[in-house]
Order: structure tokens, then C-alpha cells, then sequence
């Protein structure tokens, strides 16, 4: 079956605004002036709250830093976010909210000397396939690894057991195991005695999730779920890592908070080995949060509701941040449609393509009055701008920093000069900010890093030359001359209870099934995920001819497609409640009955995010992509 | 309950390296020993993130009570030892070993090797044209990379990298046995139809350019190939948050090539596709 190709997307090298309707080339002058026009007549017309940024989780931590800054010392809003919204802000809120600290808390060499892995909604072998090559380390050293997910993936095939679960089902397995844990006698009581709280609440609400029952609404054999319990609290050094099968879903947050109440109750976590890691989708998640460009947080991970933290930033920048968290992306959204928000500019980001239910994101999109897009490409978000900026590809066109999963903050350097035509991202903010009464000069990545270690005390320690000689550094790392050690959150084991600091608590959780339900009118729950070649909206990825490549399907099982009557290739008709999309079937024999698996790399070709639901984490904002309720149909014969 | 051995700190071990004494960390081999004291010994099957292959015969060193030569590439070194590695038996041993490499294998993209022929005097003609092995074309099966068995020397590191020691894909193998022994996919199918995944994990490690990227083999086919035009920079890969480090060799503004360091934490000079392969998007201008 032959499909339309498409073809791939070309540097952007000229500055674009929009005239009657349509972009046009326009002189850099142009542009900048129009740009900067729009945000003045924004912050007269209505003040710096109807301004909102999204920042670029692919672009290094100075810009990232930046970009914070300019939305709040030039514009004065806290309402600047990136697309970690769409994957692993969840697992930022619930580690922040036990530990005070959004990082994942092991390093990728204490994985290879844990004895016991769990990777629970994640596919690393094709995902993250170079962590994966650590975890393989410890399983041919003797480490036992568990794998939890709807799917029987490439990662699981390594497994020595994996829980197949429903989607969905994810926190009744992980009462069930901390049950199983505590009536077992296997609990850590020393370590929950000393450095938690709540625990005889928690303790209480997970009493009724037997394994029998936890059996029943999960799907996987209680035996699995008892064994899981035990290896996991009995290991001296278990790791507990999850992806996206965690965090996308409605209660996303939840999903973590379950899975940290186990790394408490068994003292998994703070000791050499012992830990618990999100493992990040993109390049620079990690940093852009760090940096700030969030919400609630500024550079460093400190509280933009702390009034002393306000006061030495507000002293170093002139500026008067806002006393109040800003708007996160999904809220910004949403204050687009009710016009409230009506300003936006976006830095390499592409939510039309990314966000659920990609017609909705259009329409609010359009809404606004005044769009910025900053990019490499002319994205499907970039053609709906009114000022279109060429930037330069962070990763080799620029000198900077990212800060991978493992928290290590490594240097980015410049290995080639961008296209004619397209300007450091930096750059760009600077020239706006100065036509906006702002002073600002870039002279270079090092000058914003120095900038950021003066007022994070986290990434104090970080200088360009030790993170050189080092090869990278993990935070935090609180002076020149200290290294911290790689495991966060070793206080907890202290004997000192000054030391130890506040107590980590256990979270009460309810079991809240996906908001998409399964009828009789649409019976197949459908989950997303990547592969190995490609990566989310395929906009990058889409520029090598990899042999791997196989374009967009429905992976059903096979007694599945025989039910419904269709065989590989097969074009068919997929519904959810939302709208409908077109997609040949692919046979996937790790599939279970009634699961359905599509990707989104390929969404110029067939747009996923049509039929994906748009529910989302009340706590942390990210969508439900990894379930819909879909039905699939053979298509009419055409005559 | 520990099962996995974490290690224990090591103690030094101190012997003599051609007349000098040098200290190394219990463990560490004797080709490890000479490095660290800045001397060279000239290996083609060697590779600092792989285990020894024992399968190159280049490395050989003379220690004194030993009746053979031993491999330094895997001869740990012991207290009270005395080596030698530029003694008449090694340089003549080195000398033969290279001129039969030579003569079986077109080297004329490997490394340092022209420059070893020359200090030992080696002569790879010497053997006739009997000798060398039938010239096979190159593979080109894919857009990747490229497979090149006139330019092996059978030392496994492909194999051992494609295998449980890194990429655990296991696509590339070693087939049949002594002078027929070859590297192959299985049943010598084509890449494509084989359980590769692209990494580039093997041409990481290749010695002698038998494997080689598509973009640098196709530059050498056409004449445009120059090292000496090319920089490399390291810098972090820009698709998932595992953060592998990348060198990318960079020639007239155009990547050409990506690597990985091979002392790095995170990928010890491993990458995926992506990561490998994944970079033309920002050249499509
Ligand atoms: S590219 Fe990777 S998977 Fe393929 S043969 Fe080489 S090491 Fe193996
Ligand atoms: S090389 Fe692969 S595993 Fe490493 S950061 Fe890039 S995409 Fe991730």
C-alpha cells in the first residue's frame, strides 16, 4: 500500500509577518518592530497578564533562563510554561510535593549497581535506549527487572516478570503491592518511623486492595503482583523509573504519588541505588523547569510565592514579579479561548501538533491577537503566526547547557553556524527586549549561566570550565570546589532530625479509572507511545532516512484484526468521541484483546491527536494521551 | 540481600615498564599501564570500552620469565614485573603480525597503520599476491551504514558491541570458522532484514573502516572526504532526556560524522538512531 510521503521540513532563513492574512518575507527590522509592537499594545490595552510564553524544553537552560526572565522582568507575569506540561509535569509535582525537589533522584551508574529495577509505563529500550543500556548492565550482573505495562514491549522481553496491567490501573497495583508489602511484615519501619508521616492513614486506604482484588481490576495474576512486593521491598538497592504510561493520564500526578509511597514504605529512596527516576522525553525538560520556565517556580527551583526569594531576584533584575503563580500552558489555553490571554509568543514549540485534540489547540490559537513563533521550521504552529523569528538549533548552533535525566548539567557547544538567515534564540529575546525599554545584550551563553549560578544556589558550584573538566555535573552542586553525592534526599536517613528536615509524607490516593469510557459504541481502549526511530511530532526526526521507519498504524492483536474482519495494511476507520482519522493495521502480537497502540510521529501524515482525549491532570495539567476509547471500522468499499 | 558486587576500592600495583617504574591500579592491564605512563603500543583490536578480544596479536610485549610474548591488552599487571615492549622479539613479532594484517586486509583506512608498516619495516608484499584475500565489494544495504569485509581483520569488536556488552541487539555475529570466518548477519541476510537497529554502535568501535557511515563512505567514494577540513565538537544530543554526549565531526559547515566520547558517564560511546543519525534535519536549508 502506497502512502503519501511527506516531505521534510526546510530551515526557516527569512523573518515572515503576516499581511491581510498572509505571511510575507519581511527584513529583520520589520519583524522585530512588528513583534515587539504587539506585546507594547497588549500591555497597554490590558496588562502583563494577558501576555503568556511558551518556552522550549529542546533549547539550552541560558535560553531558557532568559526567556523566564523576559516574561518576567520585561512583560512583569509569571505565565511562562513549556511542553513538560504534556509529559512529565506530573512527576515534577509529586516529587516536589514529598520532597520539595521536581528531579529524578538517582544517577545512571547507580542503576547498573541496583539489584532490582522497575520500570513501570515506560519502554526505554526504544524510548530511552541508551539508559536502557545501563539498566541492561545490572540485569547481566544479576539484577532482577520487573516491567509493568498494558503492552508487551521490547523492553519487557528483558523482563525476568512483567505485569501486563489494564490501562489505567495503575494505582490499584500499586496498593496492592504496598499491602502486600506491609502485611507481609516486608515495611520499612525504621526508615518510616524516622523520615515520613502519614503512614498509618496510607496504610488504612490501601486495606481493601487485596491482591485478589487488585487482580480482578488490574488483570495481572496476584502471584505477580506478591512476587513484584517482595523482590522490591527485600532488594538492598531497588530503582523504580516510570515514563509517560504514568504521567499522561488525567490523574497523572496521582500515578506518581502512588508509585512514591511504595520507595517510602520499602526506604527505596536516598541511599546509594536506591531511587526513584522519571525519565525525561526531551533533551532539556529537565533544565527548562529548573531554569524557571514554569509557572510557579523560579531559576533554581525556588517558589515564586517565597516574598525573600521574590525580593533578591526582584534586586538583581529591577523587576516586580507578581506575588502569585502564573498560568500553566493548559491554562493558558484555556484563557486564550475565553480571551483573556491574548498575546503569545512560543519558542520551538509546536502545541498544534502536540497538544490533544489538535482542533481545539487551533481554534484558541487563532483566537489570539497577536502570535510570535520563534523557530528552526515553519511549523504547523508557525503558520498560524503574525511574526514568524528563524532561530538556530540549540543543540549545535549554540553554547549552552542542558540537564539530562539523571540531572547532569553537561555543555552544549557550537559545532556549525546556523543557516544565513536564522539568529541565536537568545539574541532575539534580547532585541526584543530592548525595543521594549529594557537595556539587554547577548554576549554569550556563559554570561546567562554565571547570571543563573549567582541566583540558584543549586547550580552555584557549576562553572563552564568545571562542568568542562568533569564532564558535566549534577545539581545541586552548591559551591566550587564541593561535588554533592548522586543521589538526592540522603537528609532522610539522617540521625540528626535537623538534619533530616521535613518529613516525607505518604499521600492518601483513590483509584479513578480513565475518563473515556469503554461502550459498546467505542470498546477498544487506545494507548500512545514512541518508536525507537522516531520522536513525537516527527518534525526532527522525519529528516533521516532511517530503515526503521514504518509511518503511522493501528497495532491491533491478531484475534482483534480477525474480529473485526481486517488484515495488515488495511486501511481503516478510527473513531473516538472526538473526531475520526484513517490509518492502515499493523499486527502486534504484545498487544492484549481490546488494546489498540498508535504513535504520534507522524501527524502530518494521520493526526492522532484528533482522536486523543483532552482531559486533563487537575493537579498538573498534562493530558489523558494514553487512553481513548476508540472504534475501529472497515472502510466502504468504494465502486 | 546483595546480589550485584558494587566494588571495592583498589590499591596500586607497582612494576617496571622498560627500564621505569610505574604505579597503576590493581586490575589494570599492561597496554592500560603504558598508556597512562605515555607510552604507546600499537593494538588494532583493542577497545577501551570493550573487553579484551585477545584477537589482533599487535600488542605483544616481552615479560621478562615469560617463555612467549603476552598480549598487554590483557595481561593484568603484577607487582614486581618487568616489561618490555620495544625489545627485538616484539618488534619482530609486531613486524609479522602486521605485514600478514596487511597482506589479508586493505588497512588504507585505518589509523596509525601506515605508520607502524614504516617503524617496523614491515613489507605486506612480501607474501605475493596469493596472499591477499579475493577483493569482495562493499555492502550498501541501507542509508546508514556500510559494511566493507575487504577491510576486516576479524578482531570482534563489532560483535562484542552489537552483543551483550553494549547494544545487546545481537544483529552481527561471527560465521563460519578458521579462514572462512567472517562477520555476518544471520543467514547473511541484508541489514534491513536483520535485528539491527541502527545504532552505528559497531562503526563506533570498528578499527579499520570495514564498517563506516554512509555519509563518510560515500565523501570518500567522491573525493570530498578531508579530514584535515574537519572539526569535532562535543555536545548533547538533542532528541531524548537521556542526554548522550556527541561529538560531531563537522566538515565545510556539514556534519559528517557523530561519535560519542568514549569516556563519557552516560554513554560510554554508545548512541541510538536518533542520536546517531538524526541530525540532517538542521541542514535541510
Ligand atoms: S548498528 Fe547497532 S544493531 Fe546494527 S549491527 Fe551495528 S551495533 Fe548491531
Ligand atoms: S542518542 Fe538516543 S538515547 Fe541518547 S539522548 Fe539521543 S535519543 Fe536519547
Amino acid at each position: 500500500m502506497k502512502r503519501k510521503k511527506t516531505e521534510p521540513y526546510v530551515r526557516l532563513t527569512q523573518p515572515l509577518v503576516r499581511d491581510s492574512g498572509v505571511l510575507r518575507p519581511a527584513t529583520w527590522e520589520e519583524a522585530l518592530d512588528r513583534a515587539a509592537a504587539g506585546i507594547r499594545r497588549t500591555l497597554d490595552a490590558k496588562g502583563p497578564e494577558a501576555f503568556g510564553m511558551f518556552s522550549c524544553a529542546r533549547a539550552t537552560n541560558e535560553m531558557n533562563f532568559v526567556a523566564q526572565k523576559f516574561t518576567r522582568a520585561v512583560i512583569g507575569t509569571n505565565n511562562v510554561d513549556s511542553c513538560n506540561r504534556t509529559c512529565h509535569a506530573p512527576s515534577v509535582a509529586g516529587l516536589a510535593r514529598v520532597f520539595d525537589s521536581g528531579g529524578g533522584t538517582s544517577s545512571y551508574q547507580e542503576i547498573e549497581d541496583a539489584d532490582v529495577i522497575v520500570i513501570w509505563g515506560g519502554n526505554p529500550r526504544e524510548a530511552h535506549p541508551i539508559f536502557f543500556q545501563h539498566v541492561l548492565k545490572a540485569v547481566h550482573r544479576g539484577a532482577k527487572l520487573f516491567v509493568v505495562d498494558p503492552r508487551r514491549t521490547s523492553t519487557a522481553s528483558w523482563a525476568h516478570r512483567q505485569l501486563q496491567l489494564e490501562v489505567g490501573t495503575d494505582i490499584p497495583l500499586a496498593h496492592a503491592i504496598a499491602r502486600e508489602i506491609i502485611h507481609s511484615g516486608l515495611a520499612n519501619h525504621a526508615f518510616i518511623e524516622r523520615a515520613t508521616e502519614g503512614f498509618a492513614e496510607f496504610a488504612a486506604s490501601v486495606e481493601p486492595w487485596t491482591l485478589e482484588v487488585a487482580e480482578k481490576t488490574t488483570g495481572v495474576p496476584a502471584g505477580l503482583i506478591r512476587e513484584l512486593a517482595h523482590a522490591y521491598a527485600r532488594a538492598d538497592r531497588a530503582q523504580l523509573s516510570w515514563t509517560l504510561g504514568i504521567t499522561e493520564h488525567h490523574n497523572g500526578t496521582d500515578n506518581v504519588l502512588a508509585l512514591i509511597n511504595l520507595a517510602l514504605l520499602a526506604g527505596q529512596v536516598g541511599r546509594y541505588g536506591a531511587g526513584l527516576n522519571p525519565l525525561r522525553g526531551q533533551n532539556n525538560v529537565q533544565g527548562g523547569g529548573d531554569m524557571g520556565a514554569i509557572p510557579d517556580r523560579l531559576p533554581g527551583f525556588q517558589d515564586v510565592l517565597d516574598a525573600d526569594v521574590r525580593a533578591k531576584f526582584d534586586a538583581a533584575w529591577g523587576s516586580s514579579i507578581p506575588p502569585r503563580k502564573g498560568l500553566n500552558l493548559t491554562q493558558m489555553l484555556d484563557a486564550m479561548e475565553r480571551g483573556d490571554l491574548t498575546c503569545v509568543y512560543i519558542i520551538g514549540e509546536n502545541p498544534v501538533q502536540s497538544e490533544a485534540d489538535c482542533e481545539h489547540t487551533i481554534k484558541r490559537l487563532s483566537n489570539v491577537d497577536h502570535l510570535v513563533v520563534q523557530d528552526i521550521f515553519l511549523t504547523k504552529t508557525a503558520q498560524l503566526a503574525d511574526v514568524v523569528l528563524p532561530a538556530s538549533a540549540a543543540w549545535c548552533e549554540s553554547d549552552g547547557t542542558f540537564t539530562n535525566s539523571e540531572r547532569r548539567v553537561q555543555r552544549v557547544r557550537k559545532a556549525l553556524d546556523p543557516p544565513d538567515g536564522a539568529r541565536d534564540d537568545i539574541e532575539l529575546l534580547s532585541e526584543l527586549a530592548r525595543r521594549l525599554g529594557h537595556d539587554w545584550h547577548h554576549t554569550g551563553g556563559e554570561e546567562v549561566w554565571n547570571e543563573l549560578r549567582s541566583l540558584s544556589p543549586m547550580h552555584a558550584g557549576m562553572s563552564y570550565a568545571r562542568l568542562e573538566e568533569l564532564g558535566g555535573i549534577q545539581w545541586p552542586c552548591y559551591s566550587e570546589d564541593t561535588l554533592e553525592p548522586t543521589f538526592l534526599h540522603g537528609r532522610l536517613w539522617a540521625e540528626d532530625p535537623a538534619e533530616r528536615g521535613r518529613p516525607a509524607p505518604f499521600t492518601v490516593i483513590e483509584h479513578s479509572p480513565p475518563v473515556d469510557l469503554l461502550t459498546e459504541e467505542f470498546p477498544i481502549r487506545l494507548t500512545t507511545g514512541r518508536r525507537l526511530d522516531s520522536y513525537n511530532t516527527g518534525v526532527q526526526s522525519g529528516g533521516f532516512p532511517s530503515p526503521l521507519r514504518q509511518g503511522e498504524t493501528l497495532d491491533l492483536c491478531p484475534e482483534d484484526a480477525r474480529a473485526l474482519g481486517v488484515v495488515p495494511d488495511e486501511l481503516v476507520r478510527i473513531s473516538s468521541r472526538r473526531g475520526e482519522i484513517v490509518a492502515p493495521v499493523r499486527l502486534d502480537k504484545g498487544l492484549k484483546p481490546g488494546l489498540a497502540f498508535m504513535t504520534f510521529h507522524f501527524p502530518d501524515e494521520i493526526d492522532v491527536n484528533v482522536i486523543t482525549i483532552e482531559a486533563t491532570c487537575p493537579i498538573a495539567g498534562t493530558a489523558e494521551y494514553k487512553a481513548a476509547a476508540i472504534r475501529v471500522d472497515k472502510l466502504p468499499v468504494e465502486v | 540481600m546483595t546480589i550485584v558486587d558494587i566494588g571495592i576500592p583498589k590499591r596500586l600495583v607497582e612494576f617496571t615498564v622498560d627500564g621505569s617504574t610505574v604505579r597503576v591500579p590493581e586490575g589494570s592491564t599492561i597496554l592500560d599501564a603504558c598508556a597512562a605512563a605515555g607510552k604507546e603500543i600499537p593494538t588494532l583490536c583493542y577497545g577501551d570500552t570493550l573487553e579484551p578480544a585477545n584477537a589482533c596479536r599487535v600488542c605483544m610485549v616481552e615479560v621478562e620469565g615469560s617463555r612467549t610474548l603476552v598480549p598487554s591488552c590483557s595481561r593484568k599487571a603484577e607487582p614486581g614485573m618487568v616489561v618490555h615492549t620495544d625489545s627485538e622479539r616484539t618488534r619482530t613479532s609486531r613486524k609479522v603480525v602486521l605485514e600478514l594484517l596487511a597482506s589479508a586486509a586493505d588497512l588504507s583506512t585505518t589509523p596509525e597503520v601506515a605508520r607502524w608498516l614504516a617503524e617496523t619495516g614491515a613489507d605486506p608484499d612480501r607474501f605475493g599476491p596469493d596472499a591477499a584475500t579475493v577483493a569482495q565489494p562493499a555492502i550498501v544495504d541501507n542509508e546508514l551504514y556500510v559494511r566493507d569485509y575487504g577491510k576486516c581483520i576479524l578482531c570482534y569488536k563489532c560483535v562484542d558491541a552489537c552483543g551483550e556488552q553494549w547494544q545487546n541487539s545481537f544483529a552481527i555475529t561471527v560465521a563460519g570458522r578458521g579462514f572462512d570466518a567472517r562477520i555476518s548477519t544471520e543467514f547473511s541476510n541484508p541489514l534491513p532484514d536483520s535485528a539491527c537497529v541502527y545504532c552505528g554502535n559497531c562503526v563506533e568501535v570498528c578499527p579499520t573502516g570495514a564498517l563506516s557511515f554512509k555519509r563518510e563512505y560515500d565523501k570518500r567514494a567522491d573525493g570530498s572526504w578531508d579530514e584535515s577540513r574537519q572539526t569535532a565538537t562535543t555536545t548533547v544530543c538533542t532528541f531524548c532526556g537521556v542526554g548522550c554526549t556527541l561529538t560531531l565531526h563537522v566538515q565545510d559547515n556539514e556534519i559528517v560524522k557523530v561519535a560519542s566520547p568514549h569516556e563519557s558517564s552516560v554513554t560510554h560511546g554508545n548512541l541510538c538512531i536518533k542520536g546517531r543519525f538524526g541530525w540532517q534535519h538542521v541542514q535541510n536549508r
